[in-house]
C-alpha cells in the first residue's frame, strides 16, 4: 500500500529556512537536537556554578550572579537536576544520537516519519522555552527538589494564590507542562526510531548485524515508551492538583503524596538506563573501531541490554527506602537493585574482553570511552552500596547520594556524548577536530571532574544533606576536613566548567578552519563512514547491501586490510 | 548472494500501522496507570460506594453502545476502502464521526447532572455532610472520563481529516489507522465504564 523505502522521491531542499531550520531531514533534526541540548546544558552548569558557589562560601557574593537567597538555592539545585536529566541528557543521547546515527547506520535515507520527526524537535523547543519561561514568573521556578514530591510541588502554592491563571502560570505549572510537552516529543521520536529499525533497515541488514549502538537506542525507546505512561499520568494529575484544587496528593482530603513518589519513579529508575544504554552502544562502537577487533560477545550484549531492561521496571521503590515502606518490600526491591548490576557486569566484562589482546588506538574518542568505562565503574558499585537499604537509609538525601548520582550520569551523558562527538564530528560535518584541544580537553574534564565529587562522597558519609545551603548554621556537621572538601569541590567544578570552552573553541574553530575531513578517517567498517562526509541528502549515492555483521575487524579472512565495509563482501579463503 | 537471503523484511507489517500500533501501546500505558492509581484507592475507602451510586449506569451504557457502533461503522469503512468505495467510505465513516458527536453530547449531559448536584472535584457539599474523601473518586471520575472525552474529540478530528482526503481517493490506507486509533478509545470505554459505572 505505501512504498517501505523511497529511494527517490526526495530532492534537496533549497532555502537556507528549509534546508536549515524547517528541515525534516533526519541529520539536521539531531544536530538540532544536539545543539538545543547543549545550550541548555550551559543554563544548567551556570545553575550548578552558582549553588556549588555558595556550598563552598556561603554568604559571599557570587561572581557573576551575586547574593543567592535560600529560596533561589532551591530553585536552582531543582531546575539544575530537571534541566540536566531532562532537557540535557534526552535530546543529546536519545533524540541527537538516535536521529544522526539510526538511519544512516541502517543503511537508508531518512526516518521512517520524516514530518513527525521535525514536530517532535518542534515542540521539544517548545517545552525548552516554557521551561526558560518559568524563571521569570513571579515566585520563580519550581523549588521543590528536581523529583517534585508532593506537598512542596503542589500544594504550597495553591494554598495561597487560588486563582486559576496565577495557579497556571506559576513556576511549578509551568515546569510540569514542559516535562509533559517533553515526554509528548520523546514519544513521537520513540516511535519513529522504533518503526525506521524494524521497517527501514538495508537488504542484508539482518538484526544480528545492526551495530550495538541501534540496537541500544531501540531497546531505550521501548522501555521509555513503557515507562513514561505513568508519570505522565502522575504530572498531569499534579497539576490538576496545581492549578484546580484537586486533592489526588493531599491527605487532608484522601489522597496521598507517596502515589506521586511511586508514579515518578516507576518511570525515573527505568530512565537511568534509558540514557546509559545508548551511552554503552556508543562507547561499543568505539572501542571494536580503537582495538582492531570484533566487540566480544555482540549478541550477549543484546541479551544482557534486554534483561537489564526488563528488570529495570521491577526496581523502582529503592528511591523509597525512607518513605515508610514496608521493610519486606524493601528486600525486595533491594535484591531486584543488587540483580539489576550482573547484566551491567557482562556488558562491560564483554567491553573489557574487547579490548584484550586489541591492537588499542588512543585516538580522543577512545580516550573518553575509556574514561566512560573507570567513571562508571565507581558509580555502579556506589550503586550496590545504595541499593541495599540497610546502608541507604543512613546517607539517603546526602552527598553520597549526590556523587554517586554523579559518577553514573556525568559518564553517560557527558563522557558518552562527548565520545561519540569526537567520533563521528568528521562524518556528519566534514570537518576534522584538532586533536591536541581534543585531549586537553578531555584531560582537564576527566580530573575536574573527579575532583569535584570524589570528595563530596566523604562529606555524605559524615552527614551532610544536599538539600541546605547554609552549613555555617550547623558547626558540629562542618567541621574542617569538609569544610575544605567543599572548596575542593567547587573549585573543581569551576575548572570543569571553564574547560567546556576549549571543547567550545575547538567545536567552532574546526568548523570554520579545519582540514577537510575523508570519507572514513577510522577505517571504520559500519555504514555511515562508507559515503561522503557530510552525508548528501539521502545519505547514500547508491543504496547499500550488506554482507557481514558491523564489526568485523582483523577476520581471518582478510589479507592486506584488517577490515571490510559492511557493504562490501569478505573474502573467502577457499574462492 | 547467499548473505542476501538472510535478510527477512517485516513487509507484513507497513510502517503507518506500526507506528499506531505502538502509539496505541503508549496510550495504554497512561491510562493504565491511571487505572491503578484509582484501584488502588478505591480498595483503600470502602465509602467511595456511596458516590459510586451517583453516576448514571444508563447514560454509561448508551455511550458504550454509541461507541461500540462507532467502532462498527468503521470496520465496514474499512472493508469499503479495500474495495475502493468511494461513496461507502463517506457514508460509514460520517456514522462514525456522528457517533463520536453522540457520546460527547451524553458525556456533557452526565457531566452538567452531576455537577448542578454538587459533585465537583472540590466538592463543598460533600465537605459539609463530612464525607471529606468522596470528592476525590469525583477527581478520578472526571480526570478519566476528560482524558477519554479528549480522546474522542481527537478521534473526530482525525476521521473528519481522513475522510476528506478518502472522498477524493487519496491515501486510503489512513481509513485503517484512524479506525485502529477508534477501537483504542472504545476499548479504554469498556475498561472505564465498568470501574466508574457498574462496580456500585
Amino acid at each position: 500500500m505505501e512504498p517501505s523505502t523511497s529511494t527517490h522521491a526526495h530532492h534537496p531542499p533549497q532555502s537556507f529556512l528549509s534546508k536549515y531550520v524547517f528541515s525534516s531531514d533526519h541529520k539536521v533534526v539531531g544536530i538540532q537536537y544536539t545543539l538545543t541540548g547543549l545550550a541548555m546544558a550551559a543554563v544548567g552548569g551556570f545553575l550548578a556554578y552558582v549553588f556549588r558557589y555558595n556550598l563552598a562560601y556561603p554568604g559571599s557574593p557570587i561572581p557573576l550572579f551575586g547574593e543567592l537567597s535560600a529560596q533561589q538555592y532551591n530553585e536552582f539545585v531543582t531546575c539544575h537536576g530537571l534541566i540536566m536529566v531532562l532537557w540535557v541528557a534526552m535530546p543529546v543521547i536519545i533524540s541527537g544520537l538516535g536521529n544522526l546515527l539510526i538511519p544512516i547506520q541502517i543503511g537508508t535515507d531518512d526516518m521512517a516519519f520524516p514530518t513527525l520527526n521535525m514536530m517532535s524537535y518542534w515542540v521539544f523547543l517548545l517545552s525548552c522555552i516554557i521551561l526558560l519561561a518559568s524563571f521569570f514568573v513571579p515566585g520563580g521556578s519550581a523549588a521543590g527538589g528536581w523529583t517534585m514530591y508532593p506537598p512542596l510541588s503542589a500544594n504550597a502554592y495553591h494554598n495561597t494564590n487560588p486563582d486559576f491563571w496565577t495557579a497556571l502560570f506559576s513556576g511549578n505549572s509551568l515546569v510540569i507542562i514542559a516535562l509533559a510537552l517533553e515526554f509528548v516529543s520523546m514519544l513521537m521520536g520513540g516511535i519513529n526510531f522504533i518503526v525506521t529499525t524494524i521497517n527501514k533497515r538495508a537488504p542484508g541488514m539482518t538484526p544480528m548485524r545492526v551495530p550495538v549502538v541501534v540496537w541500544m537506542l531501540n531497546i531505550a525507546s521501548v522501555m521509555f515508551m513503557f515507562a513514561v505512561g505513568p508519570v505522565f499520568a502522575g504530572a498531569v494529575l499534579l497539576l490538576l492538583d496545581n492549578v484546580i484544587g484537586t486533592g489526588f496528593y493531599d491527605p487532608a482530603r484522601g489522597g496521598d503524596p507517596i502515589l506521586f513518589e511511586h508514579l515518578f519513579w516507576f518511570f525515573g529508575h527505568p530512565e537511568v538506563y534509558v540514557l546509559l544504554l545508548p551511552s554503552l552502544g556508543v562507547i561499543a562502537e568505539i572501542i571494536s573501531v580503537f582495538s582492531r577487533k570484533p566487540i566480544f560477545a555482540y549478541k550477549t550484549i543484546i541479551y544482557l541490554s534486554l534483561v537489564s531492561a526488563v528488570l529495570s521496571v521491577m526496581v523502582w521503590a529503592h528511591h523509597q527506602f525512607v518513605s515508610g515502606i514496608d521493610p519486606r518490600m524493601a528486600t525486595f526491591f533491594s535484591v531486584g537493585t543488587i540483580i539489576i548490576s550482573i547484566p551491567f557486569a557482562g556488558i562491560f566484562l564483554s567491553y573489557m574482553a574487547t579490548l584484550w589482546g586489541g591492537s588499542i588506538r588512543f585516538t580522543v574518542p577512545m580516550l573518553w570511552a575509556i574514561g566512560f568505562i573507570g567513571v562508571f565503574l565507581i558509580g555502579g558499585l556506589t550503586g550496590l552500596f545504595l541499593g541495599s537499604n540497610t546502608f541507604d537509609i543512613y546517607v539517603h538525601g546526602t552527598y553520597f547520594v549526590i556523587a554517586h548520582f554523579h559518577y553514573t550520569l556525568f559518564p553517560i551523558v557527558f563522557l558518552g556524548f562527548f565520545a561519540a562527538f569526537y567520533f563521528w564530528f568528521p562524518k556528519f560535518t566534514g570537518k576534522t577536530l584538532n586533536v591536541t584541544l581534543g585531549k586537553l580537553h578531555f584531560w582537564l574534564t576527566f580530573f575536574s571532574f573527579n575532583g569535584t565529587f570524589f570528595v563530596l562522597f566523604f562529606n555524605g558519609l559524615a552527614g551532610q544533606h544536599r538539600r541546605i545551603n547554609d552549613y555555617t548554621l550547623f558547626p558540629s556537621i562542618m567541621q574542617e576536613p569538609y569544610i575544605t572538601f567543599q572548596k575542593v569541590a567547587t573549585i573543581s567544578a569551576i575548572i570543569l566548567i571553564l574547560s567546556q570552552f576549549i571543547f567550545l573553541f575547538n567545536f567552532i574553530y574546526s568548523l570554520i578552519k579545519g582540514k577537510k575531513a575523508v570519507n572514513n578517517p577510522w577505517n571504520s567498517s559500519t555504514l555511515e563512514w562508507q559515503t561522503d562526509s557530510p552525508p548528501p541528502h539521502g545519505n547514500f549515492h547508491t543504496y547499500p547491501v550488506v554482507y557481514h555483521g558491523a564489526y568485523d575487524y582483523s577476520m581471518p579472512e582478510m589479507k592486506e586490510v584488517d577490515f571490510v565495509p559492511q557493504n562490501l563482501p569478505l573474502e573467502k579463503k577457499t574462492i | 548472494m547467499s548473505q542476501y537471503s538472510q535478510f527477512i523484511p517485516l513487509k507484513s507489517v507497513p510502517q503507518g500501522r506500526l507506528a499506531i500500533w505502538l502509539l496505541i501501546a503508549g496510550e495504554f500505558v497512561i491510562f493504565g496507570g491511571l487505572i491503578i492509581c484509582y484501584l488502588l484507592y478505591r480498595m483503600r475507602y470502602p465509602e467511595w460506594a456511596e458516590q459510586t451510586k451517583h453516576t448514571n449506569t444508563f447514560l454509561g451504557a448508551l455511550n458504550m453502545l454509541v461507541l461500540l457502533t462507532g467502532s462498527y461503522t468503521g470496520v465496514r469503512a474499512h472493508a469499503a476502502a479495500l474495495n475502493k468505495q468511494l461513496n461507502k467510505i463517506v457514508l460509514w465513516m460520517s456514522i462514525s464521526i456522528i457517533c463520536g458527536f453522540l457520546f460527547l453530547i451524553n458525556k456533557s449531559l452526565e457531566y452538567a447532572h452531576e455537577i448542578s448536584n454538587g459533585l465537583t472535584f472540590n466538592s463543598q457539599k460533600l465537605q459539609d455532610a463530612g464525607d471529606s474523601v468522596g470528592s476525590l473518586f469525583w477527581s478520578f471520575y472526571y480526570i478519566m472520563t476528560g482524558l477519554h472525552a479528549t480522546h474522542v474529540i481527537v478521534g473526530i478530528i482525525v476521521f473528519t481529516v481522513i475522510l476528506n482526503q478518502a472522498r477524493k481517493g487519496k491515501n486510503l490506507h489512513r481509513v485503517e489507522l484512524g479506525v485502529m486509533y477508534w477501537h483504542m478509545v472504545d476499548i479504554i470505554w469498556i475498561f472505564l465504564f465498568p470501574l466508574l459505572y457498574i462496580a456500585k
